[in-house]
């Protein structure tokens, strides 16, 4: 294929995601990418689990969570996935404007689970004391959920790059895989947090 | 452009080359140049741990730089040496065997080796910044967070670095393992090289996260005041150890899964035979692949866990005897009555099997938990995973080297001076290696800085020294028929060695675009089978026709700068808060630098089907 069919191909294809080598590689890898990410997500649970309980003499998980704004949290991440496939949806029947709308939505709710998440954090550090360093659960919570929100925002910004940069020329078998894969993280972002919700706030709620 | 015509443009032109290059034969070449120059480095680092060993109360190095050259040395070897080496063997025979013009992602496969690269260089740079990591290459918690100094921090960003890097090269692999095979070459026809590398880069895959999930407890320990293994904070240390054997064995059969290939293609092709038990061998890969995640435990026996997991991990790790075990018998059962040659790559891989089999005996021997409370952290265990790592993973590079310095440098190694390497090496390792099994019976236990007197350890030691000297006159005598071999020995042909394999059916070494028209592939040992035929040459799959390329790029070596550069920021911001300026500027260029590669439309180039019919394509 030839880099001007690529570029302005005259029929977009039904997946133009993996329509090209490039396209279908990227595809691959990136499952396997994600993969690897799903290990070192483990690690971290397993990390939680095993310090959970370590306080230290601080508040501990009961006393800390309120579910009313996990709860909320939730809901936006998971709102924020449903849009992403709306995108997807889009992007396979070639309407981008369409898609680039439901992007707009994807990155303005994960932008307000971020708000959200530094309140949380915040609330925890001044009402409570409860910081990184001041007990092993402290160090464990921060990064477990901290790793989660970093990935937020690189897929945030990820995202917005990607538009930004194919605002003014539309779908192409170039930039299709691209998006393809940018969604499939967002998606993976909030599997992850389906899992610190149960694992984190659920079982250190009620557990 | 060829390295030929690069010389001819210059040096610097040369350097840009290798430093924008995103052809595996040329990254194969920069893993090997820079992996053989940290070898050299681990190689002297055990010499001054063999010389300070020499004699009883010996003062030739202080206590502190005894223990930062045992950390160095194994931290160097494993990672910064062996890794790497097979991460040139792959990336220079992989593509080939499948019969690909390239491997899946370039870019990352270049960014891959900068990353290992800039890692490797930070943490040698610790030499010259207050001193080496000194808590040993396993960095148990809490001696490893409590090291006074920078030593070990050095240790964590080095790892860090280098192993994003080895990741992205593994999952490089299973993607052009997937994706990229030539027509005709189902997963059962695929060489037994190309099947480990697959195997291995599953291994990278799902085991090098979990040492990145320590390394960064252990960054925010030392350097942003976290308690991960702060008991007095309710940290807990068994957490490290978990995390690093659970990387840390995957990784050994990492190591040693690559060169099984290597051996495999070693064997069929100087016994003119195919390999014995294709399928058996096949199957013998993966189940070591799977079992390799289930005993990572066996490390921590006397840690404490318990009768019940020391128990079920005794077992689970004897059973990975079991296919090891397989793969031994179909190597010998591949030689059984074939034709064969002792070049000096079958010298290595013929040494291989008494030598790794004593490796893995005593492996089965370590694997009894109760007994391994003797042995535990002794000089036994030091000889266990020498006789595999050196006898097993060692002498597989050396075996392929030979085999495929042709391949990768157009000439053939000398014979003579290939073999005068492989003497004085192999006996020096079972000089300096098989006496220590019985120095660590006797109770001599590992990492310790001097021994006494009068305590029957002498003669052992002076004798393991002795050998190490002979090994090193090997390495050297291998230096030395790289020199020779490129002055003195002819271009080497296509298939100098009448090989099985896709990558003897094109030039040695090969075009940049490797195939001309991609082959079509008929059976496991395409070549072979072709020959057999009759014929001289693959069948092509596909008409001649334009070959898409890929662009080099300088933003891996970017990319990769910014992390080496916001590396020493992690690192000093302890002291002063002023350092935390390198880590924005390294990671703003490292952040750039992506964000340049994601906007930057790089959709390569088409080598046009005229050119290849003029000149062979020599562009
Ligand atoms: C039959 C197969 C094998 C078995 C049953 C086995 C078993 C063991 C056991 C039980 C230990 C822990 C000993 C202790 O610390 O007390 C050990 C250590 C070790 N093994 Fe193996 N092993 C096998 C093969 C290999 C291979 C193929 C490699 C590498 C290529 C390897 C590399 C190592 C290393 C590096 C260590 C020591 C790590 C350290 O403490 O620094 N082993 N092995
Ligand atoms: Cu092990």
């Amino acid at each position: 294929m030839s880099n001007e069919d690529i570029l302005n191909p005259k029929q977009m294809p039904h997946e133009p995601e993996k329509a090209t080598l490039e396209g279908k590689n990227k595809f691959l890898g990136f499952w396997f990418f994600l993969g690897g990410e799903t290990v070192l997500f483990a690690s971290l649970f397993g990390t939680f689990l095993a310090l959970k309980d370590s306080t230290a003499g601080g508040p501990g998980t009961e006393e800390l969570f309120g579910l009313e704004l996990v709860f909320v949290m939730t809901m936006l991440l998971l709102t924020s996935s449903l849009t992403s496939v709306y995108a997807m949806y889009h992007m396979k029947n070639n309407n981008f404007s369409k898609m680039m709308v439901w992007l707009g939505v994807t990155v303005a709710l994960g932008f307000s689970f971020l708000g959200f998440e530094l309140y949380e954090f915040y609330h925890y550090i001044h009402e409570y004391e409860f910081t990184f360093r001041s007990s092993a659960l402290g160090s464990a919570f921060y990064t477990l959920v901290g790793f989660h929100g970093g990935h937020v925002l690189f897929g945030l910004l990820w995202i917005v790059t990607l538009m930004a940069r194919n605002a003014k020329r539309g779908l192409n078998l170039y930039n299709a895989p691209k998006f393809y894969v940018a969604s499939l993280y967002w998606h993976f972002i909030d599997v992850v947090w389906v899992f610190i919700f149960t694992v984190v706030y659920l079982m250190g709620k009620v557990g | 452009m060829s390295t030929a015509v690069a010389q001819k443009k210059g040096f610097g032109a040369f350097i840009w080359d290798y430093l924008t290059t995103v052809d595996h034969k040329k990254i194969a070449h920069l893993y090997l140049v820079a992996g053989g120059l940290f070898f050299l480095m681990g190689g002297l680092e055990a010499m001054i741990i063999r010389i300070q060993l020499m004699k009883p109360d010996n003062e030739f190095i202080s206590a502190g730089l005894y223990n930062e050259m045992i950390t160095m040395h194994g931290t160097t070897m494993i990672f910064l040496a062996a890794m790497p080496l097979l991460f040139a063997l792959m990336n220079a025979v992989v593509p080939l065997q499948i019969g690909a013009r390239d491997v899946a992602f370039p870019f990352l496969n270049s960014l891959g080796f900068w990353l290992f690269f800039f890692g490797g260089l930070i943490l040698n740079f610790s030499w010259f910044m207050g001193g080496a990591p000194d808590a040993g290459w396993t960095a148990y918690a809490p001696l490893s967070t409590t090291s006074p100094g920078h030593g070990v921090d050095f240790y964590v960003m080095g790892l860090q670095i280098s192993g994003a890097g080895t990741l992205i090269g593994g999952i490089n692999f299973l993607v052009t393992i997937v994706n990229m095979r030539a027509p005709g070459m189902s997963y059962m026809r695929m060489p037994l090289f190309t099947w480990t590398v697959f195997v291995t880069s599953t291994l990278i895959l799902f085991a090098f996260p979990a040492l990145t999930v320590g390394l960064f407890l252990m960054m925010f320990d030392r350097m942003f005041g976290s308690v991960f293994f702060d008991v007095a904070a309710g940290g807990n240390v068994i957490i490290w150890e978990h995390l690093f054997w659970i990387f840390g064995h995957p990784e050994v059969y990492i190591l040693i899964l690559p060169v099984f290939g290597v051996f495999s293609e070693v064997f069929s092709t100087f016994s003119r035979k195919r390999l014995f038990g294709y399928s058996a061998m096949v199957f013998a890969t993966v189940l070591i692949g799977f079992l390799g995640f289930m005993v990572w435990a066996h490390h921590m026996f006397t840690t404490g866990m318990g009768p019940v997991a020391n128990s079920i991990f005794a077992v689970t790790t004897m059973a990975i005897a079991v296919p090891t075990g397989i793969k031994i018998f179909n190597w010998l059962f591949t030689m059984w009555g074939g034709t064969i040659q002792m070049t000096t790559a079958m010298l290595w891989s013929v040494a291989f099997i008494p030598t790794f089999t004593i490796g893995g005996m005593t492996g089965v021997m370590l694997a009894a938990a109760a007994a391994d409370y003797q042995y535990h952290d002794t000089y036994f265990v030091v000889a266990h995973f020498h006789y595999v790592i050196v006898g097993g993973v060692v002498f597989g590079i050396f075996a392929a080297l030979h085999y495929w310095w042709p391949k990768m440098f157009g000439k053939v190694l000398n014979e003579k001076l290939g073999k005068w390497t492989f003497w004085p090496f192999f006996i020096g390792f079972h000089l300096t290696f098989f006496i220590q099994h019985f120095l660590g019976l006797m109770g001599m236990p590992r990492r310790y800085w001097k021994f006494l007197e009068g305590q029957g350890l002498d003669t052992g030691n002076l004798i393991s020294t002795i050998g190490a000297f002979f090994m090193a006159l090997g390495v050297i005598i291998f230096l030395w028929n790289v020199i020779y071999t490129a002055f003195k020995e002819p271009k080497a042909s296509a298939d100098p060695f009448d090989g099985r394999t896709l990558e003897w059916s094109i030039p040695s070494p090969p075009p940049f675009y490797n195939f001309k028209q991609t082959p079509l592939v008929r059976g496991l040992d395409a070549l072979w089978i072709e020959k057999s035929e009759g014929k001289k040459a693959m069948t092509p799959a596909e008409p001649l026709g334009d070959i898409h390329m890929p662009y080099g790029s300088i933003l891996p070596f970017v990319m990769s700068l910014g992390l080496f550069i916001a590396g020493f920021g992690f690192i000093y911001q302890v002291d002063n808060p002023v350092w935390l300026s390198l880590v924005f500027i390294g990671m703003g260029i490292t952040l750039g630098a992506m964000f340049v590669r994601s906007v930057k439309d790089d959709l390569g180039y088409h080598i046009h089907k005229e050119d290849l019919e003029k000149g062979d394509g020599q562009l």
